[in-house]
């Protein structure tokens, strides 16, 4: 029911409005002469408190409001992957199509093209039933997607009719007959209101890792298909580039990209460079699977707020279709800091650094809205969405409020080093401050390529630990005072940072290192160490070792293409090993 | 500025700092301009918070000396500035009054100063390497057309020497472009704002620049409109009249006091130091005006400098500064009091537009590879030259020697250089590969083997 209202106060991007009659919180609103979007979110009797997502400079009091009776919902149907949203779902192309190039206000534009047609191919009969959640048929929505269009949740009844064709996504494709006889036209396009998550019929356990093709993810600190991960880190860590390396290289069906508050160059840099870049697994450009909201830092602060929940909402619906999707959220303190800008204006007691008390109950509904699930409907489709977030701590801190209550709510932590950033070792993952709780699914899914990968692993973490904790000897007394098998330890550590953590993600070949090559890059460096060690402890000089010609060779594998180039290097090491137990046998 | 004529209120409740409480008002806009009319002359203020018969007014002139019975015209506009191509080569005020005796400009086209938000789909991505000259930056910092690159200092050391030299030498190689400079000074001394005019009248960049200057005897709270107009001017000569601007804003840290002397007089809930949480954003909507757009020609290239505090980097300011800019120039008075110009600290510095400006066709094949040398090498020897403080050059191995070796003269003759002195990108890079061969070769491992063999002094000359 629509509801009219005039304006009674402006301070920013709130807007407080006296209607003739209650309106309902979360409603959306229509603001002013202009029509500016805007969401109720605090109501007292008649009056309502709007946070306006569209600047409200020039608006006066006296203007009318409009309630659409509505809550902000996402539209979801085949026009979304490879379009780019504001955080209220509003195309950025087609807006830059009627408004030129700088973003207009009071522009109502519907989230999915009305006029396009797709070929819709029905996946079932006339006379079938169906349930909420079931595929009634299919559109090939670019190269990459099938998009399987669902019956929306909470209906079922009988196909009357269906048939295939060109259709807009407003247009019937199908009838049903309800179990009171309701006949209802299905559609392509179904609406669901984006702060409610989607329902399925039940989670189940995480079985696999996302496999990103990035060394220190998914060797070191896996997330799970279906997990959560959060990625903290001060300005130029590198949150932003890793995001998009795991964007492009990840082993999911779909990739959901959310730019909340961060800058409008990086999201140029998506759109511009991900056409060019080809998806290892479908041949198929990665931005034909990518859906990107881009609601950059100078758009107003309170569609940020908005626009995680629209990302989290189009990630569920394909999740719903059984697929694997993951989300990246970058970054999600700006997001909080929308939350802390609205609280304020509202007046709210705030809890730490002037955030509100239920910022941490905010934080847990974002991620626990990822998972593995079986999707409604009838047989077992599964699907699940994976929800990485970043984090930008004021002053690199970790223990301001949004770091600390993520880390409560998420799997998979990688800390982003500032001291690792100067020395461009990138990915800036400190491997001493990250953790995973993944690491059994991880370990599953690892040793059908080696059985010992979980003890490898240990042992190279084991080993980059015992380093760090020399080094703050060596700080002391200074590396050359140090026992030889401890500045084994160094060097080995130094070949695993370069030869293995750091990954270039401007190099062609590094910037996706394949599964097999990561065990076997990881077993060449672990054999160098089980091989030296005995040597050292013998007595054969560290310098002899560090002088071997294998060492920058195994520093260097990882920039070679393919598995050849590793059996070689381990091959020339045997050889230069045995040369060096030769040489001092006598001493020995 | 235009102004309209309109009521005159003298209803003023309350006067709290900048603030002014008008109560009685009637069909008054939010951000509106107003014009606090005192026996002394004229202050302009805009709406901060309006309700259906009061207004909060925050007043971007002095407020001391005003009573209740000031008059308070509400102009019906939000801030606007007319803008032509008669602005360039002008000097204005912090709040666009004309500073330079000639009279106050005039157009038909006036833009609003909080601009527009350039829609993402319509931004293009900043490619083109700029020249600067200066190899700690166009070696290992590259800047690029349409970046936002800051400059981070202290008190004392030369920022604005670095940002002059910058504006002068800036060139696109092969190319005669270069830039005009839209220079908005906040809060900077007297002192500072004739250097910047002298240095622009020596190199002839006067007659093609615009300055807005806010100093430090200003009034503070016009300092908040300053960089806007600043900006606003860029946009316009950028995008209607496709020129490459140069914005200099300096400093933006007396800009961010300036909002939190605001947003203390109204009571707001302060996060960090005082600062209200909504400066991240604020701060955005000024930097992110900066940038290029497809099917444009021109581009706005942004250098904010700003002083921090006590020399410290997680300060609010330069801190959410780093989030928004692509990167930023670090100045250091360590390295300054060892006499290196300019005193820039490669290793905490960054420019994440870099990779697309580098490179084949742009500068040269090896540099992305010798700038991650470089600053390995650099890390390195820092870290030696911390051990040497607590065992002493003796107690560091001969590996790490080297690399103390490697430090100094990399202080010494890569960052180091003179005021006038302007290296082409090819020099740039071949002092990096003198400094790179004192190093064993086999460390030179984020260098690929081809570019050692065709780069690398040892191998020069044997074809």
């Amino acid at each position: 029911m629509e509801l009219r209202g005039v304006i009674e106060r402006i301070n920013g991007s709130l807007v407080i409005t006296r209607f003739e009659e209650e309106p309902k919180i979360g409603d959306l609103v229509e603001v002013g002469e202009m029509g500016l979007m805007g969401e109720i979110v605090r109501l007292s009797e008649k009056t309502a408190y709007i946070q306006c997502y569209e600047a409200t400079s020039g608006l006066k009091p006296g203007e009318p409001v409009l309630d659409t009776g509505k809550p902000l919902v996402a539209e979801l149907g085949p026009g979304l992957i490879t379009t780019i949203f504001d955080g209220v779902q509003r195309s950025e192309s087609t807006l830059w199509e009627i408004a030129g190039p700088f973003i207009t206000r009071g522009i109502h534009i519907p989230a999915l093209d009305r006029e396009r047609r797709w070929h819709f191919e029905p996946r079932v009969e006339a006379g079938e039933r169906v349930v909420g959640g079931d595929i009634i048929g299919v559109v090939r929505e670019t190269e990459a997607v099938e998009h399987r269009i669902l019956i929306p949740p909470g209906l079922r009844g009988r196909i009357r009719e269906i048939s295939e064709g060109d259709y807009t996504v407003v247009e019937p494709v199908a009838e049903l007959e309800t179990p009171w006889g309701e006949r209802q036209e299905l559609r392509m396009m179904q609406e669901w209101p984006v702060r409610t998550p989607r329902p399925y019929k039940e989670r189940i356990p995480l079985v696999a890792p996302l496999i990103t093709g990035q060394r220190v993810i998914d060797t070191f600190f896996p997330v799970a298909k279906g997990g959560a991960a959060s990625i903290p880190g001060g300005f130029g860590t590198g949150k932003t580039v890793m995001l998009q390396q795991i964007s492009k290289w990840a082993d999911a069906d779909i990739i959901v990209l959310i730019g909340c508050g961060e800058r409008g160059n990086e999201m140029a840099d998506v759109v511009t460079h991900f056409p060019k870049l080809i998806d290892p697994k479908t041949g198929e450009e990665l931005i034909e699977r990518t859906i990107i909201v881009a609601n950059v830092s100078n758009m107003p602060v309170s569609a940020r707020e908005a626009s995680i929940y629209l990302g989290v909402t189009m990630g569920e619906y394909f999740r719903d279709q059984g697929y694997d999707v993951a989300l990246m959220a970058d970054s999600t303190s700006r997001w909080a800091e929308a939350l802390r800008d609205v609280s304020g204006r509202l007046e709210e007691i705030p809890a730490e650094r002037g955030f509100p008390a239920y910022l941490a109950d905010r934080i847990a509904e974002i991620y626990e809205r990822a998972g593995r699930v079986i999707t409604l409907g009838s047989g077992e489709r599964i699907g699940s969405l994976t929800i990485l977030g970043a984090v930008s701590p004021p002053a690199g801190d970790f223990s301001e409020p949004v770091t600390t209550h993520t880390l409560r709510f998420i799997g998979t932590f990688w800390a982003l080093d500032t001291e690792l950033a100067f020395r461009r070792h990138f990915p800036a993952i400190h491997w001493l401050r990250s953790f995973t709780r993944y690491l059994d699914v991880a370990s599953k899914w690892w040793s059908r390529f080696d059985p010992r990968w979980e003890e490898m692993r240990g042992k190279a973490l084991e080993l980059l630990e015992e380093a760090s904790e020399i080094e703050e000897t060596a700080r002391i007394i200074g590396e050359k005072a140090l026992p030889d098998e401890q500045r084994l330890v160094l060097l080995i550590a130094e070949m695993i940072r370069e030869g293995f953590l750091v990954q270039n993600a401007f190099d062609e070949v590094d910037t996706y290192c394949e599964a097999e090559k990561q065990v076997a890059l990881l077993r060449a460096l672990m054999e160098f160490y089980d091989r030296t060690e005995p040597l050292v402890r013998k007595g054969i000089p560290i310098e002899k070792i560090r002088g071997l010609r294998v060492v920058p060779e195994l520093m260097r594998l990882k920039e070679r293409r393919g598995l050849e180039p590793i059996e070689r290097a381990k091959a020339e090491m045997e050889r230069e090993v045995r040369e060096l137990e030769e040489e001092y046998r006598e001493a020995i | 500025m235009v102004v309209e004529a309109g009521l005159i209120y003298r209803t003023t409740r309350e006067i709290r700092g900048p603030l002014l409480f008008v109560e009685g008002v009637r069909d008054v806009a939010y951000d509106e301009v107003v014009r606090v009319i005192t026996a002394e002359g004229e202050v302009m203020g805009s709406v901060l918070d309006v309700s259906r018969d009061w207004a909060l007014i925050q007043v971007f002139g002095e407020t001391s000396g005003m009573d209740l019975n000031v008059g308070v015209r509400f102009t019906g506009e939000t801030l606007k500035i007319p803008v032509s191509d008669e602005l360039i080569g002008r000097i204005f005020s912090g709040s666009f009054e004309p500073l330079d005796g000639m009279s106050s400009p005039l157009s038909t086209d006036v833009r609003d100063v909080h601009g527009g938000v350039i829609n993402p789909a319509a931004r293009a991505v900043p490619s083109e390497f700029i020249q600067t000259g200066v190899s700690a930056i166009d070696g290992m910092n590259s800047l690029v057309r349409g970046q936002k690159l800051p400059i981070f200092s202290e008190s004392g050391l030369p920022h604005n020497r670095l940002a002059a030299q910058i504006a002068r030498q800036a060139t696109i190689p092969g190319r005669e472009e270069e830039f005009a400079i839209v220079f908005a000074a906040m809060g900077i001394k007297h002192e500072e704002a004739e250097f910047f005019r002298e240095e622009f009248e020596k190199t002839g960049a006067l007659s093609k620049s615009v300055m807005i200057l806010n100093l430090a005897d200003d009034p503070p709270i016009e300092r908040l409109v300053t960089p806007r107009i600043a900006q606003t001017i860029a946009e316009y000569l950028a995008f209607d009249l496709d020129m490459h601007i140069l914005v200099i804003l300096t400093d933006m840290t007396n800009y961010a006091e300036a909002l939190r002397s605001i947003s203390i007089a109204r009571e707001e809930i302060p996060t960090r130091k005082g600062y209200p949480g909504y400066l991240y954003s604020d701060l955005a909507t000024i930097y992110e005006r900066a940038g290029r757009i497809k099917g444009k020609r021109g581009s706005i290239t942004l250098m904010p400098i700003l002083t921090m505090p006590g020399g410290d980097i997680t300060h609010p300011v330069p801190d959410l500064t780093g989030y928004i800019t692509e990167g930023q120039l670090i100045l250091e008075r360590d390295l300054y009091l060892r006499g290196i110009y300019p005193p820039m600290n490669v290793l905490p510095s960054l420019s994440r537009l870099m990779k697309d400006g580098i490179g084949v066709g742009k500068t040269r094949r090896d540099h992305a590879d010798v700038s991650n040398q470089l600053y390995m090498a650099y890390a390195e020897g820092t870290r030696a030259r911390g051990l040497v403080r607590i065992v002493g050059v003796v107690g560091l191995s001969e590996r790490e020697r080297g690399y103390l070796e490697f430090a100094d003269e990399f202080e010494r003759r890569f960052v180091n250089q003179g005021y006038y002195e302007n290296r082409s990108i090819e020099k740039t890079l071949d002092i990096a590969w003198d400094l790179l061969s004192m190093l064993p070769e086999e460390d030179l491992i984020r260098i690929r083997e081809e570019y050692i063999k065709e780069f690398h002094p040892s191998y020069r000359g044997r074809g």
